[in-house]
C-alpha cells in the first residue's frame, strides 16, 4: 500500500481533538451525565484523549468505556482473517447517560451499527452521539456523525489510516492507496 | 500470541500448540464479561445450531455447554443417548451423519470410547467439540482449570501443580497434563500405585504416591473425583481407606503453601477425595471453575464455528 497524502500531523490532530471536546461540551451543556465510549482499537485511545481535553477545558472527569464490537459484526463469516475477540470494558451503568461513541474513521457505517447494538444490549442510554476523526464517505447504512474532525472525500480503493502514538508510535493521519 | 484458530474441531489439548491454547484462554477472558451483564447474550453465533450429543451421563458439562451456546445466541438441542435411537443400535457415525443432515453447525460429543470425538470429526462437516472421550481427553475441563489457575495466580509458567486421584482413568488428568506442561508448569501426579498408568512420566510429569510430598511445594492441587463407577478391575481402595491416604484435608493443607489453590472438576465426593471443610474453604476455587467453564466453552464454540466457515471439507469422509 502506497502512501498518497498526509492529512494531519501531531499538532493538527491535537487541535482537532480539542475542538471536538469543545463541541461535545457545548452540545451537552457540560459534563453532567456525559460518558465517552471508544470503539476498539483506536477509538478507545481517541476517547481517552478526548477525556483529557474535556478535563483541561471543564475541570471535570468523564467516565470512559471501551467497546469491542467483534461479536456484533455482520461480516464475521465473510472475513478470512479472524479478528481476535477483545474485552468490552464499560464499568459504569450506561442507562440514562449521554453517551458519545468515539471512533477513528467513519466509512460504511457498519461498525457503528454493530456498536449501537452492543451498547443497547448493555442498557438504555438517554442518547448516543457519534464522534469521529475522519468521515470518508461511502456509507452503506443511514448513519451520520455528530462530531467530525474532518470530512475527507475518498475513493473506494483508498484507505484512511489513523496512526496514534499509543499503538503506532506516531500521531498522524494519512491516505493510502490499496494495491 | 496473534495466531489464528484454523481447526474445525476441538478434540484435545495434545494436538494444540502453546499459542493455540493461549488464544483459547485469551478469547475466554474476553467472553467472561458477557456473563456479568444484565442481558447475558451476544449475537456472535446467531443462526448457528449446536447439538449436545452425550453418550454418558453429564449434568454440569452439558449444562455449561448449553449456557455457553445460548449466551452466543446459538440454538441448542440436547440428545441423551439413553432415550434416543442409539438404543436401537445406530452407530456413532450414522448418528453424526443424521445430525449433520439436520444442518447442524457444531456437535458437542461425550462418549465412553477414547477417540470417539476424533472419529466423528473426520466424518462430519460440522465442527466437533470433545466433551470427554473415554479415558483420553476432556479439553474444555482442562482449559477451564488452567483459566482459573491463571486468573488466580497470574501465570502458568513455572507453577507447581499437583494432580491427585485416579490418574489412570482420568481424561481430565490427561488434558490437564498436556495443557499445563505446554504452558510451562511443572506437574506432579499423585495416586495409589494401581491408579498410575504405565509410562505416565513420558508425558513430562513427576509421579508420587505420597500425598504430603505432592502437596509440599504445590501452588495448586487439582483433586480428581474417585470414579467408583469405573472400577471394573477392582483396583480402587475402599473409600475410607482412600480418604485416609489421599484425601485432601485441612490438616494436610496446613503443611502446604498457605495460598495453595484447591481445584476439583466435580461432582464432589465429600469425605472421599476431599474433606468438606476444604471444599468449602478459603483455598477452594471449585465454584469459580464452574463459572469460568462458561467463558471457556463460549470461546471454544466461537473459534471452531469461525474456523469452519473458512476451511475446505474435502477430507471429510
Amino acid at each position: 500500500m502506497g502512501e498518497k497524502a498526509k492529512l494531519f500531523d501531531k499538532d493538527a490532530l491535537n487541535r482537532i481533538i480539542m475542538r471536538i471536546a469543545h463541541e461535545i461540551l457545548e452540545k451537552n451543556k457540560g459534563t453532567q451525565g456525559l460518558c465517552l465510549i471508544g470503539i476498539r482499537n483506536r477509538g478507545a485511545y481517541l476517547a481517552k484523549r478526548l477525556r483529557e481535553s474535556i478535563e483541561t477545558i471543564d475541570k471535570a472527569t468523564v467516565p470512559v468505556g471501551v467497546l469491542d464490537i467483534t461479536l456484533y459484526r455482520d461480516d464475521l463469516t465473510l472475513i478470512a482473517q479472524q479478528p481476535l475477540v477483545h474485552k468490552t470494558e464499560i464499568d459504569f451503568d450506561i442507562t440514562d447517560k449521554n453517551l458519545v461513541l468515539v471512533d477513528d474513521v467513519l466509512y460504511t457505517g457498519r461498525t457503528v451499527r454493530a456498536a449501537l447494538d452492543a451498547l443497547i444490549d448493555l442498557g438504555r442510554p438517554k442518547c448516543i452521539q457519534l464522534a469521529v476523526l475522519i468521515d470518508r464517505g461511502h456509507r452503506e447504512l443511514p448513519i451520520r456523525a455528530d462530531y467530525v474532525g474532518k470530512n475527507v472525500p475518498t475513493a473506494q480503493k483508498e484507505a484512511v489510516e489513523v496512526r496514534l502514538a499509543e499503538v503506532d508510535g506516531v500521531d498522524e493521519v494519512v491516505i493510502v492507496e490499496k494495491d | 500470541m496473534p495466531v489464528a484458530w484454523t481447526r474445525k474441531d476441538l478434540l484435545g489439548l495434545e494436538d494444540l500448540s502453546k499459542e493455540e491454547i493461549e488464544l483459547l484462554l485469551a478469547t475466554a477472558e474476553s467472553f467472561k464479561e458477557v456473563s456479568t451483564r444484565e442481558i447475558k447474550k451476544v449475537p456472535a453465533l446467531r443462526g448457528k445450531t449446536v447439538v449436545n450429543l452425550f453418550y454418558e451421563p453429564s449434568t454440569r458439562t452439558r449444562v455449561s455447554f448449553e449456557i455457553a451456546a445460548k449466551r452466543l445466541s446459538a440454538d441448542v438441542i440436547n440428545i441423551a443417548t439413553e432415550t434416543s435411537s442409539v438404543r436401537k443400535g445406530e452407530t456413532l457415525i450414522d448418528t453424526g451423519k443424521n445430525i449433520e443432515a439436520l444442518k447442524v453447525d457444531i456437535i458437542v460429543v461425550r462418549h465412553n470410547y477414547s477417540g470417539a470425538a476424533a472419529m466423528l470429526g473426520r466424518h462430519v462437516k460440522a465442527s466437533v467439540i470433545n466433551a470427554g472421550d473415554g479415558w483420553h481427553e476432556h479439553p474444555t475441563q482442562a482449559l477451564l482449570d488452567i483459566f482459573t489457575l491463571k486468573e488466580k495466580l497470574g501465570r502458568i509458567a513455572g507453577l507447581n501443580v499437583s494432580i491427585v486421584g485416579d490418574i489412570a482413568h482420568s481424561r481430565v488428568a490427561r488434558s490437564n497434563i498436556w495443557g499445563l506442561t505446554k504452558l510451562g508448569a511443572k506437574v506432579i501426579v499423585c495416586a495409589p500405585q494401581m491408579l498410575i498408568p504405565l509410562a505416565i512420566e513420558q508425558m513430562g510429569v513427576e509421579v508420587t504416591s505420597d500425598i504430603d510430598e505432592a502437596l509440599s511445594n504445590a501452588d495448586a492441587v487439582n483433586v480428581l473425583r474417585m470414579q467408583f463407577e469405573r472400577d471394573e478391575e477392582n483396583a480402587f481402595p475402599k473409600q475410607l481407606e482412600y480418604f485416609k491416604d489421599f484425601g485432601i484435608t485441612q490438616e494436610r493443607l496446613e503443611q502446604a503453601k498457605k495460598d495453595i489453590i484447591v481445584m476439583h472438576p466435580g461432582p464432589l465426593n465429600r469425605g472421599v477425595e476431599i474433606a468438606s471443610d476444604v471444599a468449602d474453604g478459603a483455598n477452594s476455587v471449585i465454584l469459580e471453575q464452574v463459572t469460568n467453564g462458561i467463558a471457556v466453552r463460549m470461546a471454544a464454540l466461537f473459534l471452531v464455528a469461525q474456523a469452519n466457515e473458512n476451511i475446505s471439507h474435502d477430507n471429510i469422509d
